[in-house]
């Protein structure tokens, strides 16, 4: 994992870790680090830096042998004309000429291709190193953090920015390199030729890295505002098609294309100010280029005829100063390249460097389970001020133990689920403690814990695979045979034995989709096939209706009589057959007991009974269940 | 579903036990496969013509681009010519006039201000063009997906016309931008090869004859490269989905406890996506030394061939110079030329994409004289409908029935009965297939749509909410109402209190889908939504998952005053809306069965009757199995 340069560690509950991103300041920081990384592949770097710089050498070499070949042919040709000539001297000294060129041209290739190659490589590596680093970072970071970042934000990050990183290693590290050797080393042959004309031929490089500097500034800023315009529109266009019945319906294709218009506007505005930012730049280098090299060609011009250097010297430096054209047109992709990494690096750390604020204590043990006992002990809590959730729980005592079952009822926002979410240590307590068998959660492994408490979800996400992996998913070792077992107990087996491939049938997108209620029941099958010591339901049999959820309860007798079993719900009929009912209000529990007791009591669980039976909701709540349904 | 990938899960799943600590039922990402061809064929005809078509428009800045390429080229071509004019006769043996060399100096400045002019040009002409031309094509695809038949949208995923919108319209650009710079390119290779072989036909073909060892080289290279970066892009793919999956299904992996599996097994596919890039670059980098040989021999032949010509006396030496010159600019054109190819083949395979779904018919249009209507009564007719997505397979069979203005009539039935079509069939999301629907007494064929969006509103099972303000939500449907009407419906449907209570009242921005809100919530808004459209007809989708009590409570009063005073067809599941409905119209396999008050149903005692005695929340959650008993006990029974 790459570690975190100096500052103090940052808990994923800071939101500037998950929202704004401030890489004004961070830029050097960032590169530094990017090359640090890519340094720690010292063979392959000190490889690739070594190659390109004799590859930058041999380049060098080629327009030596030009001039040098140029003269030969020139000056045998004067001595001819002053018959001092020796035909076979000059020919063995082109052919010694060109072998050399020839030799020289190869190396450089070779080198190369291994500068290029290692380059990528290291590049490719660093991706490789980032990319799981930040697949890792994200099952780590806490929940609460998930909750607060966009998942398309999260893509960009670990698709975009990781390539952006990754280019840099070439583009940004050996490309300096190459044209510090290229420019460096023919300014060293160019001033022992002629100092002046060399003055005159190296004249655009300083404009050129001026020019360069400030167009990179310009860039990352067009670059920066450029991204978030078009995520945008993608938002904008991927609401639409995914509501298109709304849109239909309110007839507002005019006010939708009228949205997407003004988005894209502002889009192709800021594409065109790329464009000519670009363009202005990487044209003006050229520009700039070719007048040195028209320069070059007028003052060794008149050098050559008055005899102060040879045509090859002048054709040397002409030749050296065509070696340049690539590389100074590269200049423009350079400092892109820059922009982007260290705005694409500025990113990507800010989330791998991201501590969760949940996680396993120095030296925490794997939870020790003897009895399967879970009991809160005067719990309290309450959300962070960044969650903007002022929802709370105070003093709540409760305990769990197998074989027994408790529901809890209450009000939307009276803390039900926050109950579910903190005996999954999605969260931790602000007061009292929960343990399993006598251990504080705080002490034990997260993974130890989440192993003994299954959490069913409202909501479940369903990945795109088959069923049997979906069912499968929290035990990938399961046999077929169990997994049967738990799609049966949750009443799912005979609707998946009608499906086309049975259990491998695909779900999602391009395979069969489901309803809300055999969701559920998929995750429901899902969450009972490891074992667990305690299943918590948090409300996820809504979309269930009463007679399946019945039925489900009905088979999962077996499974409950070794674990213990908690129900938020807010129909009554899930829950009414509890050992125990907590009544939750505004974060208190206000009334507990069991059925009958509450309904003696008379209070705000008769109340809701009461309001259930008369909105309808359900049908006949009181009605005990018919001797096992249909089938 | 990838054949590959299922037949390693039928390997793993047979338990060969060859990968010991893998778990038998485990994948990420991966069935998520590239169905999609990434490259066609290199030219389309069809294709082409339809792209000819968003050319159009600018066809004068594109002729100026590529009129400022050839500039561009020639001014290049021009350079080592000059160079070696200079040489040649400014500074030969002899020759000493200063002037003579001004003169070139000049002329050689002039090419390269001509130079910069046509490169500035010509790369902010073909680069806004293009980019611009990137925004049309999309603009024009969104705006058709706007009027395309829902059954195309149906029956098409959102991620997939996604990837159309964005790669392969990009695809499209990349094929605008570098075609011209290749018609540079090629002008530049042709030139390249004229100048020399004028310059010295001997010494020309001599050093032209590398050319055709390189292209011969870039041929066989071609296809062997193409595999190894398709491998990559498809290695890329995988692995982002990968990616993606740990993204959205965060919770599930967290609370299930997959992360070490998952990530053994991303590394995988990470190790894989490094393997294929790394093999693609070796294609590309041995390349390199090749191309270098090459020109390093054509620049040896010149040193020799023409050093010794110029020994003679047979060659000038600025000839040598420029020939020196041109051969290092041999490879660049080759180059960009064949990769060019690949482009195109992707282009290919975009547009054919693109312009698919441009194609699609629009099959529910306006009638060139449909009217439009300011008022309408609210009555709702079918007039022995019959209507199906696919030929031959009728979902609804001679629907008959009429709603009168101000009624409300609730449609009860098992899934796939039809009552979600029938729903669509009001507000002309499909046409019939035969009969007719008539809203306020006129057939919806009659009529333009935007009149059915301003008399009917649509509340769906599912509140769809846009990443917008509440208030924007709420003013969707009337996008010119006020700040005051927008409270007035919320108050109505009792959102206001909950909307006050969030941090910035009507002004919160709403997650992506309105996933800051609870269902009920959302549903609040959604109806707020329908009753500021104030349309006489209200056509409601109600939710099947149950809410809480409280919130239930609610929507019922929302409900309520929202069906007040117009006429509506709810496709009920709450038996309290059923019961409250003025009439309810059974469906059973695309047909009526039987129709009326909750009390005379009752009293016949026919499938209505018996479904609800079965005691579920909703009819549409009662197995099949157990709905085909109560037909069945029904048939029995006449």
């Amino acid at each position: 994992m790459a570690p975190a340069p100096d500052t103090a560690k940052r808990l994923d509950t800071q939101v500037d870790g998950a929202y704004s991103i401030d890489v004004s300041n961070v830029d050097a920081t960032v590169l530094m680090r990017i090359t640090a990384m890519a340094f720690r592949h010292r063979w392959r770097m000190s490889v690739a830096v070594l190659t390109t710089i004799l590859g930058g050498l041999f380049q060098l070499m080629v327009p030596q042998y030009l001039g040098q070949a140029v003269d030969q042919a020139q000056g045998l040709l004067r001595d001819a004309a002053a018959g001092v000539s020796d035909q076979s001297a000059a020919e063995s000294a082109l052919l010694t000429s060109a072998l050399l060129l020839l030799g020289a041209a190869i190396l450089r290739g070779v080198f190369t291709m291994m500068h290029n190659y290692q380059g990528e490589a290291v590049g490719q590596l660093i991706g490789y190193r980032l990319r799981l680093d930040y697949y890792r970072q994200l099952q780590r970071l806490s929940l609460s953090w998930h909750d607060r970042v966009h998942t398309g934000d999260l893509m960009t990050r670990g698709i975009l920015d990781i390539e952006g990183v990754r280019l840099w290693v070439d583009t940004g590290i050996l490309r300096s390199v190459l044209l510090t050797v290229l420019i460096g080393g023919g300014a060293v042959v160019l001033f022992r030729n002629d100092p002046v004309l060399a003055c005159v031929a190296l004249s655009f490089v300083p404009i050129v890295g001026i020019r360069a500097s400030i167009a990179r500034l310009k860039l990352r800023d067009t670059w920066i505002l450029m991204q978030d315009k078009m995520s945008e529109l993608t938002n904008v266009m991927e609401e639409n098609l995914g509501g298109i019945r709304v849109v239909r319906a309110f007839a507002a294709q005019a006010f939708e294309l009228g949205r997407y218009d003004r988005i894209s506007e502002e889009a192709l505005t800021i594409a065109s100010r790329r464009v000519r930012l670009f363009v202005l730049s990487t044209t003006q280098m050229t520009f700039v280029y070719f007048l040195a090299m028209g320069l070059t060609l007028w003052v060794g011009g008149a050098k050559v005829a008055a005899g102060e250097i040879s045509l090859g010297q002048l054709t040397e430096a002409l030749a050296f100063m065509l070696i340049l054209q690539m590389p100074v047109r590269q200049i423009g992709w350079m400092i892109n390249s820059i922009a982007r990494a260290s705005t694409c690096g500025g990113r990507l750390f800010n989330v791998i460097d991201l501590e969760p604020s949940i996680a396993d204590k120095p030296g925490a043990g794997d939870l020790v389970l003897t009895e399967g006992v879970v009991r809160f002990e005067n719990v309290d809590f309450s959300y962070p001020s960044w969650a903007k959730d002022d929802r709370t729980l105070a003093g709540i005592d409760l305990e769990a133990r197998p074989g027994k079952m408790i529901g809890i009822v209450g009000p939307p926002g009276s803390g039900k689920t926050t109950i579910a979410q903190l005996l999954g240590r999605y969260y931790d307590v602000t007061g009292g403690r929960i343990t399993v068998d006598g251990q504080d959660i705080r002490d034990v492994t997260l993974a130890s814990l989440r192993d003994t408490v299954a959490i069913v979800q409202q909501e479940p996400f369903l990945f795109t695979a088959s069923i049997d992996h979906n069912v499968a998913y929290g035990d990938p070792w399961a046999g077929r045979s169990s997994i049967e077992r738990s799609a049966q107990t949750a009443q799912l087996h005979n609707y998946i034995k009608a499906l086309p491939n049975d259990y491998e049938t695909l779900v999602g997108e391009r395979g069969v989709s489901l309803s809300g209620g055999q969701r559920q029941r998929l995750s429901i099958a899902r969450a009972i096939l490891p074992d667990a010591k305690l299943l918590v339901l948090d409300d996820s049999t809504a979309a269930i209706d009463a007679a399946t959820e019945r039925r489900i309860r009905e088979s999962l007798k077996d499974y409950t009589k070794e674990r213990g079993v908690i129900v938020i719900a807010h129909r009554l009929s899930s829950l009414m057959h509890a050992d125990e009912i907590v009544f939750l209000e505004a974060g208190r529990i206000v009334e507990r007991g069991d059925h009958d007791s509450l309904m003696a009591a008379g209070g705000r669980y008769a109340q809701l009974y009461e309001l259930q039976a008369r909105t309808g909701a359900e049908p006949k709540t009181g009605a005990e269940p018919k001797t096992g349904g249909a089938s | 579903m990838n054949p590959v990938q299922s037949q390693q899960d039928a390997t793993r799943r047979d338990g060969s036990g060859a990968e010991t600590d893998r778990p038998p039922l485990a994948v990420v990402g991966s069935q998520i496969s590239q169905d999609e061809e990434l490259f066609g064929r290199a030219f389309d005809p069809w294709v082409i013509k339809r792209f000819m078509a968003y050319l159009a428009p600018y066809k004068r800045q594109l002729l100026i681009g590529l009129g400022c390429v050839l500039a561009f080229t020639l001014t290049q071509l021009t350079l080592p010519l000059l160079v070696r004019a200079t040489i040649d006769h400014a500074l030969a043996d002899g020759a000493d006039d200063l002037s003579l060399l001004q003169i070139f100096v000049v002329a050689f400045l002039g090419v390269v201000v001509l130079n910069y002019a046509a490169n500035h040009f010509m790369e902010t002409l073909i680069g806004k063009t293009a980019q611009r031309l990137l925004f049309d094509l999309r603009r024009a695809m969104y705006a058709h997906l706007q009027v395309v038949s829902l059954s195309f949208m149906d029956r098409t995923e959102v991620g997939r016309l996604m990837s159309r919108l964005q790669g392969d319209v990009n695809a499209l650009q990349e094929f605008l931008e570098s075609s011209i710079f290749a018609i540079g390119d090629l002008v530049l290779l042709v030139g390249i090869v004229i100048v020399l072989l004028s310059l010295d036909p001997a010494l020309g073909g001599l050093t032209l004859s590398v050319l055709p060892l390189l292209l011969l080289v870039r041929i066989i290279w071609l296809p062997l490269a193409r595999k190894a970066f398709m491998r990559a892009r498809e290695a890329s793919s995988t692995t982002n989905a990968a990616l993606a999956e740990n993204v959205h299904g965060i919770r599930a992996i967290q609370e299930l406890r997959r992360e070490a599996v998952n990530f053994e097994l991303f590394e995988e596919k990470a190790r894989e996506n490094l393997d294929a890039h790394l093999a693609a670059s070796r294609y590309t980098n041995v390349m390199v030394p090749i191309v270098d040989t090459l020109t390093g021999s054509a620049m040896a032949i010149v040193i020799l061939i023409g050093g010794s010509m110029v020994l003679d006396n047979t060659l000038d030496v600025g000839v040598m110079v420029a020939f020196l010159f041109y051969v290092q600019r041999f490879f660049d054109p080759i180059r960009s030329l064949t990769l060019q190819y690949s482009i195109m083949q992707r282009a290919m395979a975009a547009g054919q994409r693109i312009f698919e779904v441009m194609d699609v018919e629009v099959e529910v249009q306006d009638a060139p004289d449909a009217e439009d209507p300011a008022e309408i009564d609210g009555a709702i007719e079918f007039r022995d409908v019959t209507f199906g997505y696919e030929r031959g397979n009728p979902i609804l069979r001679n629907i008959t029935f009429k709603v009168q203005p101000g009624e409300t009539v609730a449609l009860v039935g098992p899934t796939g009965s039809g009552k979600t079509s029938t729903t669509a069939l009001v507000h002309r999301f499909y046409d019939v297939w035969e009969g007719e629907v008539l809203v306020g007494g006129r057939d919806v064929r009659a009529v333009t749509q935007d009149s059915l969006g301003r008399h009917i509103a649509m509340v769906l099972q599912e509140p769809f909410l846009f990443s917008a303000t509440i208030e924007e939500n709420i003013r969707y449907a009337k996008t010119g109402s006020t700040r005051a009407q927008v409270e007035d419906a919320a108050t109505a449907v009792g959102a206001h209190d909950f909307i006050m209570r969030l941090e910035n009242g009507y002004d919160t921005m709403l997650d992506q889908r309105g996933s800051n809100l609870s269902l009920g919530q959302r549903q609040l808004i959604s109806f707020a939504r329908a009753l500021l459209a104030d349309a006489k007809i209200l056509v409601l989708d109600e939710a099947t998952a149950s809410i809480d009590s409280y919130t239930e409570l609610e929507i019922q009063r929302a409900l309520a005053r929202l069906l007040k005073d117009r006429t509506a067809m709810v496709i009920a599941h709450r038996l309290a809306t059923i019961r409250g409905a003025d009439r309810i119209i059974v469906l059973e396999g695309g047909e009526i069965v039987e129709q009326g008050s909750h009390d005379a149903l009752m009293a016949s005692g026919g499938l209505y009757a018996r479904l609800y005695r079965m005691n579920y929340a909703s009819f549409d959650d009662i197995p099949a199995d157990e709905v085909a008993k109560a037909i069945a006990s029904g048939e029995r029974e006449t």
